[in-house]
């Protein structure tokens, strides 16, 4: 521990090929950008198709990194799109039904997304079914509720504060909604990148045992990613009722497969002959999971 | 043993017409391999005659494993290096099927065992994703797996899952692959084959190791020849006929092992002298730092112990004997049947509702044996490695102090010994020894007052081994207590100042002072067996017929 005085040859060369597996989606980003300019110069490249896909893609934002939290920690949630579903869907009905003010429907939904969080944590860690198993099964639970309580029917008439707050309102011409994800991005980026809770995070996903020996608390540090996941479904379903302005029973399980593929994108490098088979891995600490990539 | 010349003689296709020396069975020539900006070997040369056991040995992260993985397909060599086998030019980087055709088969320093599969799927890996039959016919596959663990004498169930069995069964599982599989080999190609094992001994039991060495005797009379790695002098001195000795990459020497003494094996790995260990101080009196009482768990029986402030106390005793359960158990890692610990004549904790996190937060550390499962994450990099137990101690203004972490990291590698050190990396880059030098680091760092241990330097190199325990008997002079358990009677007698041996679940012998040698310790645990009354119950290996 004296040796602190030649920090320089800490610094490991740039690897510019980890550097290029970083930025690559940016690029392919980019080509597609130039792509649909050339190919629709005038429809494509204006503003306002600009903020619509900010907008509208948003909750697929937030449920990617609702399906990126307990990934981290080593358990697949599945059943993210159908959370999104179920919320949006109370929405509907506790809202125009029921008329119960907006604000409070907010609560209940957030509160019932809690109770879905504990459901996953109850058979996942205490019984511990595998969290695929759980997850698929809790999806087919709550498209079975949300078809009960819609009775089958897209519902319309939301309240208009909560439209505008996701879309009404807008900052340098994007709606809100965007900035919502944007601002959870940056939280999950520094909760991964630049607190203990992410490191603790990283190695219960990668080596449990490892995980509990070293005086981690695997179990709550699961529960509190499971938790957190369905609590951001719930939110993405929140934004997806706004921006639609009413719920719809069946198109959020659309937004499934999309999040993924951000996740695991974002994830950048998916590696083989992991320990945890198909979770995906940062390339190093210093590079959280990238903001999914916008369309 | 049989002579090399004999087996050339009898030998069927490997002799040419008047040729004196047998073909090797493996020659490599002026193999390099370099990882990023680091060489791993430069210009590596040697030959592998048949039916010998050729020893490799060399320092941590000389390229041992390196030199494995190429021959194994897993590895591309750089440009320029030439391999032949059983005198047919490979063309290289060999292809994956490569080594099956040829006629290798592998032990690797991991193991390279799939855990979540089944100890049957393991071992008939090969036949079952191979067959060109259009089906699996189970009942033969269940057969054909018992049939191979009976014959090396092991009794457990081919359904049961790899990751549920212990480390030594792990091993032994690996290795009865790999002689089946050159079995199997040596049965099409009719040519002589190539073991290589890459360190299988550390996790090894004296009797698991006998075992092993019978095998490899069995193997190389028939004409097959065995690459065997380990850190353990004594047992290479045992085995081998040959041995090249690997040096940052390069080979720095051969030697014939009947003509060849311990002192200059060593001093040919390491490059330098190595003084004979210290003397044994006298018997102090130390003042008791922990109490242990009643303490049982899956095979320990009721059973009291104590360390005493600033002791090493060994554990040891014959595999299934329950010593290697007490590390965990103090720790808290284990369910345990019954067990208090009371510190310093304080109050008595119950281990039952002690857990990692409380045994942490009472400066107890804990380093388990098996490194991959339980010690370190391979995927993650070195420094998070080295500071998972004190990540909150970074967080600092809001943020972690990723540079502060990265700095200390780079420091304790140094102080350490760690090679490379680039706390970036990750853990798997480091050569086995070396990964286990991080681990041992992040314990030591936190300066605790019971260290706990499982094999500590399994896979350590000689020369690195006299560092830690140098580390060891320092930081127990300042009063560290120490609980190690290891089946290493040479590591024991080298740190310990009195050594427990359990036989059947119970404390049945303790050495101390002059008592506490090499000799001393490996005779105890044999007689142990007969103290116990019956015989320790696992068949002998029985290959040779
Ligand atoms: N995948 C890798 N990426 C980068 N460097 C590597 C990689 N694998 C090995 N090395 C480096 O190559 C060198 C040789 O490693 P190797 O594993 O062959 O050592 P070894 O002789 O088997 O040591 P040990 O006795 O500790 O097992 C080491 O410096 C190691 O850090
Ligand atoms: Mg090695």
């Amino acid at each position: 521990m004296t040796d602190i005085s030649k920090p320089a040859a800490a610094s490991a060369p740039i690897n510019y090929t980890r550097l290029f597996e970083r930025v690559a989606l940016l690029i392919v980003w980019a080509l597609l950008i130039g792509l649909f300019t050339a190919l629709l110069p005038k429809s494509f490249l204006n503003w306002g198709n600009f903020s619509i896909m900010f907008a509208s893609y948003a909750p697929a934002a937030l449920l990617a990194l609702a399906i990126i939290v307990p990934l981290t920690a080593g358990d697949y949630d599945l059943s993210v799109g159908a959370t999104l579903t179920l919320s949006a869907s109370m929405i509907g009905v506790l809202n125009v039904w029921y008329d119960i003010p907006i604000g409070l429907v907010l609560l209940i939904v957030l509160a019932t997304s809690v109770v879905v969080g504990l459901v996953h944590a109850l058979f996942i860690i205490y019984f511990r079914v595998p969290s695929l198993v759980v997850t698929l099964g809790t999806t087919s639970v709550m498209s079975g509720i949300v078809q009960w309580m819609t009775n089958s029917s897209t519902i319309g008439g939301i309240d208009n504060a909560l439209i505008n707050a996701v879309v009404g309102y807008r900052l340098f011409g994007i709606p809100y909604a965007f900035y919502y994800a944007l601002v959870a991005a940056v939280i999950m980026w520094y909760v991964f990148d630049y607190t203990p809770l992410g490191r603790r995070l990283l190695f219960v996903g990668r080596g449990r045992e490892v995980a509990r020996l070293n005086g981690i608390a695997v179990n709550r540090v699961r529960l509190g990613a499971l938790l957190m996941s369905a609590v951001l479904s719930a939110c993405a379903g929140i934004l997806y009722a706004g921006v639609l302005g009413s719920a719809d029973p069946y198109s959020g399980l659309n937004y499934l497969l999309p999040a993924f593929a951000a996740a695991f994108l974002g994830a950048t490098t998916i590696q083989p002959g992991d320990s945890t088979p198909g979770v995906p891995s940062w390339p190093s600490t210093s590079s959280p999971p990238a903001l999914p990539v916008y369309p | 043993m049989v002579s090399v010349s004999d087996i050339a003689s009898s030998g069927t296709d490997m002799t040419r017409p008047g040729a004196q020396i047998a073909l090797p069975v493996l020659s490599v020539s002026n193999l390099s391999k370099t990882f990023g900006g680091a060489r791993a070997l430069r210009g590596v040369s040697f030959k592998v005659l048949p039916g010998e056991v050729h020893g490799l040995l060399g320092k941590n992260g000389s390229g041992k494993s390196t030199l494995v993985k190429i021959l194994a397909g897993f590895h591309a060599p750089d440009a320029g290096g030439g391999l032949e086998f059983n005198g047919e030019t490979v063309t290289l980087p060999l292809k994956p099927g490569d080594y099956r055709r040829l006629g290798m088969s592998f032990v690797h320093q991991n193991l390279g065992l799939v855990p979540s599969l089944t100890v049957l799927e393991n071992l008939r890996l090969v036949q079952l994703t191979t067959a060109k039959s259009a089906f699996i016919n189970w009942p033969a596959e269940r057969a054909a797996a018992r049939a191979a663990l009976t014959r090396f004498g092991l009794d457990f169930d081919p359904e049961q899952r790899v990751d549920k069995l212990t480390p030594v069964e792990r091993a032994l599982l690996a290795i009865v692959r790999a002689f089946e599989e050159i079995e199997a080999a040596r049965a099409i190609t009719g040519k002589p084959g190539l073991v290589l094992l890459d360190e299988p001994t550390p996790f090894l039991p004296a009797e698991g190791v006998a075992k092993l060495f019978a095998l490899v005797r069995s193997i190389a009379a028939l004409g097959s020849s065995v690459i065997f790695i380990s850190h353990d002098i004594d047992e290479v001195m045992e085995i081998t006929d040959h041995i090249t000795v690997l040096r940052d990459g390069e080979v720095a020497g051969e030697l014939v092992t009947a003509k060849a003494t311990h002192a200059q094996i060593v001093e040919m790995i390491v490059g330098r002298h190595i003084a004979a260990s210290a003397p044994r101080a006298a018997i102090i009196d130390r003042p008791v730092f922990a109490r242990v009482e009643n303490l049982a768990g899956k095979l320990l029986e009721p059973s009291e112990l104590d360390v005493g402030k600033g002791e090493i106390l060994g554990l040891t005793g014959l595999i299934g004997s329950g010593y290697e359960e007490v590390p965990y158990l103090l720790f808290g890692a284990r369910p345990c049947r019954s067990g208090a610990i009371a510190i310093e004549g304080g109050t008595r904790i119950e281990l039952s509702s002690l857990d990692p996190k409380g045994a942490i937060d009472r400066g107890f550390a804990l380093l388990p044996g098996d490194r991959q499962g339980a010690s370190g994450v391979d995927s993650l990099p070195i420094v998070d490695n080295m500071f998972l137990p004190d990540v909150s101690r970074f967080f600092k203004a809001g943020r972690m102090q990723n540079g502060a972490m990265v700095r200390e990291a780079h420091a304790l590698g140094t102080a350490f010994e760690v090679r490379p050190n680039d706390p970036g990396l990750k853990l798997s880059a480091l050569s086995g020894g070396n990964a286990q030098k991080v681990l041992i680091a992040r314990w030591m760092n936190r300066s605790p007052a019971l260290l706990l241990l499982d094999e500590p330097t399994q896979g350590v190199d000689v020369g690195t081994r006299e560092q830690i325990f140098a580390a060891l008997r320092k930081a127990a002079a300042e009063g560290m207590s120490v609980i190690c358990a290891s089946s290493d009677a040479e590591q024991l007698a080298e740190i310990c100042d009195r050594v427990l041996v359990f036989a059947k679940g119970r404390i049945c012998n303790q050495l101390s002072g002059a008592d506490v040698t090499k000799d001393g310790i490996a005779e105890a645990c044999y007689a142990s067996v007969s103290l116990s009354g019956a015989a320790h119950t696992t068949p002998s290996a029985s290959v040779a017929s």
